[in-house]
């Protein structure tokens, strides 16, 4: 078996600030089979197969291609050993056509003619129409993959890796493009293949490696294992046991019903409904991209929607603006902390100003008190442990986990009747995030709803009474977290269906 | 080889050494220009920087810096707001000119008549002037999206354009022997804006200016206006969040701007011009972007920037009478101005290192 390893990856660890990427990562791919990698957003996939091409050094760990010692220093190092990679997002001139586009990712082009033949023979071997002539613009999405397959397979590869390539696809591209992988893998080259669609996943690829929260959880045969199973081995089994005392769901605070927003760049949202009640959590899951940012805008009222669709004790706030919900009580902690939930140019003191100006007294009829803003400051600091020489200092300047702490406590010293935070602790070291979760238990505990929007389904568990899973810009119905199973929030979560149509990057 | 880095925070000396250092680079060259077209670099620099002050024509010149300053600064009050928010008004020149031509408007209607309210009147017609000038880059990017760069630009030589017919048609001046150009509203004493003290320069335009630099720092750094305006220029999406909407602050800026830009042509019309012409617009709304700039945007950086453009202007007629110096010394002046401006800037976000 080791004598057909096309690659094989030892000990592959590496680390970023504040986040353990890849951790001891051990796996081999085998010449002339389709082996799937398969994880959540954040799992580490990224940073593996980046690793791999030649694009991130790992920290540690060693591989081997063929045998021999690897470690390419770049993607053209990586290409000069036998690794191709087809990457989610096309890079490709629209004005220029197939064979040119080619000519131009080529070490050493041939002469056009015999470029433009090559690709025809393999387009037609490999079962891939493609005309060399035609130009980018009129291709299809599945046409263009194709154009960076056939680039990739003019090098005679080794070892393809293909990041989440039926993401574009139509159904029947689907297809063609297995074909072609069975085809190649036939021939003897061994297929990385990046995705989190089970399905495909089960029907398609000999051997799966799943990754789960930087660490290898295991290679398996896809095939031995069902759709519910191998989410489970993706989200993990592990329920840890968290003290809700204290807590006593009261009177309905937020009522939302039939929310929608138009479709913009974004995921719309469609009809989402939710009750919270005083004193509780609201757990929503679901991998990026399906509609968090978009509900958290229209919860905060950065987006307006239809009136009668937020309704906060009662009154109508689904026209007001961000200011006018503040006042009612109504908070919001986006999830990109640089540009949205502060400003890195302005110091912790003047980020203040940008949702507690109101709540806390900073601004009073359109004057600031600095003063204030800076004992306000000073107060986060100090109640959030916000590692940092004082108010004066620039956001920008904070690390992701004093900055994210400087953010919550902002909210949570804001006294809200209802707080909703997307990603809270979203690349933020395992401390900051423990002191997170537990200034969100403590605020529910003393009577304010929370919604908590984050795709770390452990901190879900941890936090919420109830949980509900948003896919393609729909909400699930809620379900209490007690006594629910990782394979049901598998499935909440789009299961064998749903991760199907999950067009995500990883 | 050298390389750039990123700073994590601009420093404060930085930031107030570039504009120095600009002015310096700018002298260098521009002798350096001089010398190659056969001047004494030497005596240029004196007679464009020195001489209008302290030369022996400064009696006349003097006051002249007031008078070009007041504009220029009044004006690049208004555009710093704007320039703050990352709403940029290219167009002051023609709220410039539209306010001057509404302002005049209301005193040649008003002529012959002798009353106290006529001169109040016409500030309040130029600044509306100019603000619905303004306005109409604020509507139309509000409303389709477009360019405020583009189309408030583009008003400027429309606006250019209803200067000369104003001057040929319909406020030629009757008693004017058919020369184009309206009545002199110097000659009219309910509309004149005189000199408040003599032989100083100083008119209603330039304690306008004062006012304005009062009032542009009290709101940026006192009222959550100015907080609203830094947030939405810094990071767009952090002002929405804090419940700024950016089509109401695009209206502001490019109205206030607008409005301050109409109240300097205005007070233009009223004293040192005395009267629409077809060449009424004579740069100061082009100008004072670059004063907004080199002040960094901030009013006392404008109002010592808006000192030295008004320099510049002098000195650069000064060195055209006496040492033949091409007119378009001042342009060079100023354009080389802004360009070692923006390009020092780098070194207020980067530093230099170099590579190893």
């Amino acid at each position: 078996m080791t004598v057909s390893n096309v690659f094989r990856a030892e000990g592959l660890g590496k680390t970023y600030p504040g986040v353990r990427a890849n951790d001891d990562i051990s796996f081999a791919v085998e010449a002339g089979e389709i082996h799937a990698l398969l994880g959540e957003n954040g799992a580490g996939k990224s940073t593996l197969v980046k690793t791999i091409y030649g694009l991130v050094r790992p920290d540690e760990g060693r591989m081997t291609l063929l045998g021999a010692p690897y470690a390419p220093q770049d993607p053209r190092a990586a290409r000069a050993a036998g690794v191709a990679m087809v990457f989610q997002h096309f890079s490709l001139f629209d004005a220029m056509t197939v064979a040119e586009n080619i000519a131009l990712g080529m070490e050493n082009p041939p002469p056009r003619a015999e470029l433009s033949r090559r690709i025809a023979e393999l387009s037609r071997d490999y079962g891939l129409p493609l005309n060399p002539a035609r130009r980018i613009a009129s291709l299809s999405a599945g046409e263009r993959q194709r154009v960076e397959i056939l680039r990739c397979l003019l090098q005679h590869p080794r070892l393809l890796i293909m990041d989440e390539p039926t993401s574009v696809l139509t159904p029947q591209e689907a297809e063609i493009l297995f074909a072609t992988l069975r085809q190649l893998a036939g021939s003897g080259t061994a297929i990385l293949y990046i995705s989190h669609k089970l399905e495909e996943i089960r029907s398609h690829c000999d051997r799966a490696t799943i990754l789960r929260q930087g660490k290898l959880v295991g290679t398996v045969d896809p095939r031995a294992h069902s759709a519910r199973e191998l989410a489970a081995m993706m989200v993990g089994a592990e329920m840890r046991l968290v003290d809700r005392s204290g807590r006593k769901p009261g009177a309905t605070v937020l009522k939302v019903r039939g929310l929608s927003t138009p479709a913009g760049e974004g995921m719309a949202l469609k009809d989402v409904a939710l009750t919270l009640r005083s004193g509780e959590i609201l757990g929503i899951g679901g991998v990026a991209g399906n509609g968090q940012e978009e509900l958290l805008a229209a919860l905060s009222g950065e987006t307006p929607t239809a009136p009668g669709t937020i309704a906060l004790e009662g009154r109508d706030l689904s026209r007001a603006g961000p200011e006018t919900r503040r006042r009612a009580g109504l908070l919001a902690a986006p999830e990109d902390r640089l540009g949205h939930a502060a400003v890195p140019e302005f110091s912790l003191a003047e980020n203040t100003l940008l949702t507690a100006g109101a709540r806390q007294g900073l601004i009073r009829r359109g004057l600031i008190d600095r003063k204030a803003a800076s004992g306000f400051a000073q107060e986060i600091i100090r109640a959030f442990d916000v590692r940092t020489p004082g108010p004066d200092t620039a956001a920008g300047a904070l690390s992701g986990g004093n900055l994210q702490k400087f953010v919550i406590g902002r909210e949570v010293l804001g006294r809200p009747l209802v707080l909703v935070v997307n990603q809270p602790t979203w690349g933020v070291d395992a401390g900051a995030a423990a002191a997170i979760r537990q200034a969100l238990l403590d605020l529910a505990a003393q009577g304010a709803g929370l919604i908590v929007i984050s795709q770390d389904l452990d901190e879900l568990l941890e936090l919420s009474d109830r949980f509900c899973a948003l896919n393609q810009g729909r909400l699930s119905a809620p379900r209490p977290t007690e006594g629910l199973t990782v394979e049901e929030i598998g499935l909440m979560l789009g299961g064998a269906h749903g991760m199907e149509v999950a067009h995500v990057p990883a | 080889m050298f390389r750039l880095e990123p700073r994590a925070s601009a420093p404060l000396a930085w930031q107030v050494a570039t504009p120095i250092l600009a002015v310096l680079a700018t002298m260098i060259v521009g002798g350096g220009l001089f010398a190659a077209m056969g001047f004494d670099p030497l005596a240029a620099i004196r007679t464009i920087f020195w001489d209008p002050l302290f030369g022996p024509a400064s009696g006349y010149s003097r006051p002249q810096l007031l008078v070009k300053a007041g504009p220029l600064i009044l004006i690049a009050c208004g555009l710093a707001l704007g320039f703050r928010a990352g709403i940029w008004n290219i167009g002051a020149e023609g709220q410039y000119i539209i306010g001057a031509i509404c302002g005049a408007a209301v005193a040649l209607a008003a002529y012959p008549l002798d009353a106290f309210w006529i001169f109040p009147a016409m500030i309040l017609a130029g600044a509306a002037g100019g603000w619905a000038w303004g306005m109409v880059p604020a509507v139309l990017r509000n409303w389709f999206g477009a360019s405020e760069i583009l189309v408030s630009l583009m008003l400027v030589y429309v606006a250019q354009r209803i200067a000369a017919w104003m001057a040929f048609g319909p406020m030629k001046n009757p008693e004017g022997f058919n020369f184009p150009g309206s009545r002199n509203l110097q000659q009219y004493d309910a509309a004149a804006n005189p000199e408040l003290i003599a032989n100083s320069g100083l008119h209603w335009g330039g304690v306008a200016a004062v006012l304005a630099l009062a009032a542009t720092w009290f709101v940026m750094s006192r009222h959550v206006l100015g907080f609203h305006i830094r947030t939405a220029g810094a990071a767009p999406r952090a002002a929405r969040f804090a419940g700024v909407r950016p089509e109401r602050l695009v209206a502001l800026c490019l109205g206030v701007s607008g409005a301050l830009a109409g109240l300097a042509g205005l007070f233009e019309v009223a004293g040192p011009a005395g009267q629409i012409t077809e060449s009424f617009g004579s740069g100061y709304g082009f100008t004072a972007i670059i004063v907004a700039f080199l002040g960094r945007l901030h009013p006392l950086g404008i109002l010592l920037a808006g000192l030295l453009m008004a320099l510049t202007y002098i000195g650069g007629e000064l060195a055209q009478m006496m040492l033949n110096l091409p007119a378009a010394t001042v342009q060079v002046f100023q354009g080389m101005l802004l360009f070692f401006l923006l390009g020092f800037d780098i070194l207020t976000r980067y530093r230099i290192r170099r590579r190893a």
